[in-house]
């Protein structure tokens, strides 16, 4: 059998997580293949229901990034979305799905070697957790 | 059903080397909607353009997908060819298939090519709900904030002030001039700096529009092109300056080799600037060895700084001029001295006697303190034997490093440093002297170390791209902006308690109470889409049917193919 390989869900915004990620390309630093990323103006306006949506169809995890907490592009946008996803880390759990399938994080548009880490660790961390099982009832 | 135009680039060999491209062409032509997919070596080409610009016309297509690199840099560039070729340039829509897959992926071309197809899909079902926009425009503050009174930052703001803008320079030392005012001659001309220095500054000081800050540090930004606003702290006191654009020239500074080659504690081992300290006070040394690359083109900082050789080619023509018996050698791993004004100072050099030794990495130079001068034993590579060569002082030309403090400005401004921490413009070709972070310019050694008719150039183009703005007096805004579904919306403020920029208010329309958003005030963040329960705020470009249909796409295309 060949290795489970997920499929991994990114939301990065414009001016911070999404520069880090062009950064970790021009910088040539290689990771997995796994992580596809949408890109948005901010992390405060990734709604919930996208990741719910994403881990509901049977995605198996999916990674929201924003700037760091008080270098918001939109000044306050990002203490938004720290106070938001734990509490969908927490909806997960109580429906019985691994909460760590959905990680929050900070990458500055400086830090390409964070994206890197950032996105190896969660390939990692997720393909230990294996399969969404909601991949199963999908189909 | 959108009639959508796919295009792949190959960026020449940086995406094409990896991702298949034309497998990805096929399969683009399987997607819903997609009526025609093509490749080009290189989209932003001339070339590429214009295949683009005659597929749209030719194809009737009402949604262009351009598979590339960034839209962060190439973005405007691709939305200008769709308006050329008469469609709105909202109807455009970019996947980053180079940083974002055959860059980050360049061992696994099999897997990068299937990632670029999902990434391909996803744009196409973004792009067939994409809807034409219309822009509106914000005023800008006709004043330009200048960090860093070195030559790059006097350039910049006598170009500036010459113009007749506002421009404030911020220094943090008690003196303008930086790295200028210790160098008392430049190469390759040898005119003399105080005189560059000079008339830089009468531009500024006779002129109203000039404001210099010494002993100031940047605290803190906020705002965006055209409307930013610098804290600054001006010796203890803080200011708060409005304005249009940013440059930060903020330069870089020498490398201090302390414990290499006895520096710091055999008495004669000196770095350049002291050495031109001791020239300008018209002191030559009767024997000088400068050893090149001391502390660069090594593992750990492998960049060559460029300027240390020309530096010590003239410094060594210097030292002949005031002491024409002096003996100078220069030991080196290779003289960079491009350009043909300074091919001619070095083989003005070894005319006037200058000797060159190659030494490499693999066998270091040694440099001792023998019966009161200075011994440098060093291996020669082209005789392949050992010299010993003695002098009295011993210049070590070592690399300038990106200065101590340029990380709290990389996270003021929110711009990207290299990993050997100088500013990293938008594209080296495409956007030089600019950042990603429209309203934001770079110029001089903070980029990276440059000669002084470099630096020059660079902060002429970014006092240029700066004025921009300030002269056109507006900006547009890109219809990013949100607005609220008058059926969906039942008004009940959570968007008004959101927005960060008191954009949203609800106001009567129709009898009926709903959020109004001020696109003028709308700065496009989309806070107030996620705070909305009902669904009923969007954000142009960015709605939740979009993103949805992306989501979907992902689904279909990753997991689907699993089963």
């Amino acid at each position: 059998m060949t290795e489970f390989e997920p499929t991994i869900l990114a939301f990065c915004c414009n001016w911070c997580s999404y520069a880090g990620a062009d950064l970790a390309g021009v910088s040539r630093l290689q990771m997995p293949p796994n992580v596809h990323i949408v890109r948005v103006m901010c992390s405060a306006s990734v709604k919930p229901e996208y990741a719910i949506k994403a881990i509901s169809q049977g995605i198996d995890g999916v990674l929201v990034l924003g700037c760091h907490i008080g270098d918001c592009h939109y000044m306050t946008g990002n203490h938004r979305t720290a106070k938001r996803f734990p509490v969908v880390q927490k909806l997960l759990e109580d429906v019985g799905i691994d909460k760590t399938r959905l990680r929050l994080d900070w990458v500055s548009a400086a830090e390409g070697e964070k994206f890197q880490k950032v996105v190896t660790e969660f390939v990692e961390d997720v393909k230990r957790l294996g399969p969404n099982p909601l991949k199963e009832v999908r189909f | 059903m959108a009639r959508t135009g796919v295009f792949i680039c190959h960026c020449g060999h940086n995406i094409a080397s990896i991702v298949a491209v034309e497998e990805v062409v096929k399969f683009a032509r399987t997607l819903p909607g997609v009526v025609v997919a093509d490749h080009n070596l290189y989209s932003c080409s001339e070339e590429g353009l214009s295949a683009i610009k005659t597929s749209i016309k030719q194809n009737n297509l009402d949604r262009v997908v351009v598979a590339a690199c960034t839209p962060r840099t190439h973005e405007p560039l691709f939305r200008k060819i769709c308006e050329e070729a008469g469609i709105n340039k909202y109807l455009f829509e970019f996947v980053n298939i180079r940083e974002h897959c055959s860059w980050i992926h360049a061992k696994e071309p099999g897997p990068a090519t299937e990632k670029a197809k999902r990434l391909v899909a996803m744009g196409v079902s973004k792009a067939a709900l994409l809807e034409p926009q219309a822009e509106t425009e914000s005023s800008v503050t006709p004043t330009a904030v200048v960090i860093g009174g070195g030559l790059a930052g006097l350039t910049a703001a006598a170009s500036l002030v010459a113009q007749d803008i506002d421009t404030h320079l911020v220094e943090q030392e008690g003196e303008i001039g930086g790295h200028l005012s210790r160098v008392s001659v430049l190469a390759p001309e040898f005119d003399e700096s105080r005189k560059l220095l000079d008339s830089l500054m009468s531009g500024l000081a006779g002129s109203e529009k000039a404001h210099i800050h010494l002993r100031s540090k940047l605290k803190d930004v906020h705002g965006f092109v055209g409307n930013f606003e610098v804290t600054i702290d001006e010796h203890g006191k803080e200011l708060k300056i409005p304005a249009g654009a940013i440059l930060v020239a903020t330069g870089a500074q020498e490398f201090q080799p302390v414990g290499e080659y006895g520096f710091g504690e055999l008495q004669g081992t000196i770095t350049q600037l002291d050495l031109e300290k001791m020239l300008s006070e018209g002191k030559a040394p009767n024997r000088t060895v400068f050893i090149q690359c001391v502390g660069s083109r090594q593992p750990g900082r492998e960049y060559c700084s460029r300027i240390c050789c020309n530096t010590s080619l003239k410094n060594a023509l210097r030292i002949l001029d005031l002491n024409p018996k002096a003996a100078v050698t220069i030991i080196h791993r290779d003289i960079m001295s491009y350009g043909t004004a300074w091919e001619e100072l070095y083989r003005r050099a070894s005319e006037r006697g200058v000797r060159f030794l190659r030494y490499a990495l693999a066998n270091p130079t040694k440099v001792t303190r023998k019966d009161g001068s200075l011994l440098v034993e060093v291996y020669d590579e082209t005789l392949a034997e050992r010299i010993n060569v003695e002098a009295d002082v011993v210049v070590l030309a070592t690399p300038m490093v990106s200065r101590e403090n340029s990380g709290d400005v990389s996270k003021m401004l929110k711009v990207p440093r290299d990993k050997y921490g100088f500013f990293l413009e938008a594209h080296v070709k495409l956007r030089p002297v600019e950042f990603a972070t429209d309203g934001v310019f770079i110029c001089g050694s903070a980029r990276w170390p440059s000669s002084a008719k470099e630096v020059m150039c660079q902060a002429l183009a970014a006092a240029a791209k700066a004025a921009i703005p300030i002269k056109r007096g507006k900006v547009i805004i890109e219809a990013i902006t949100a607005w609220a579904d008058p059926d969906k919306c039942a008004a009940c403020g959570n968007c008004v308690t959101a927005c960060p920029y008191e954009a949203v208010e609800i106001a009567t329309q129709d009898g009926k109470q709903i959020a109004k958003v001020n696109d003028a005030q709308c700065k496009g963040c989309g806070a107030c889409v996620a705070a909305c329960p009902n669904d009923a705020m969007q954000q142009r470009g960015f709605t939740t049917r979009q993103l949805g249909a992306m989501i979907d796409s992902l689904v279909k295309n990753a997991l689907e193919a699993e089963q």
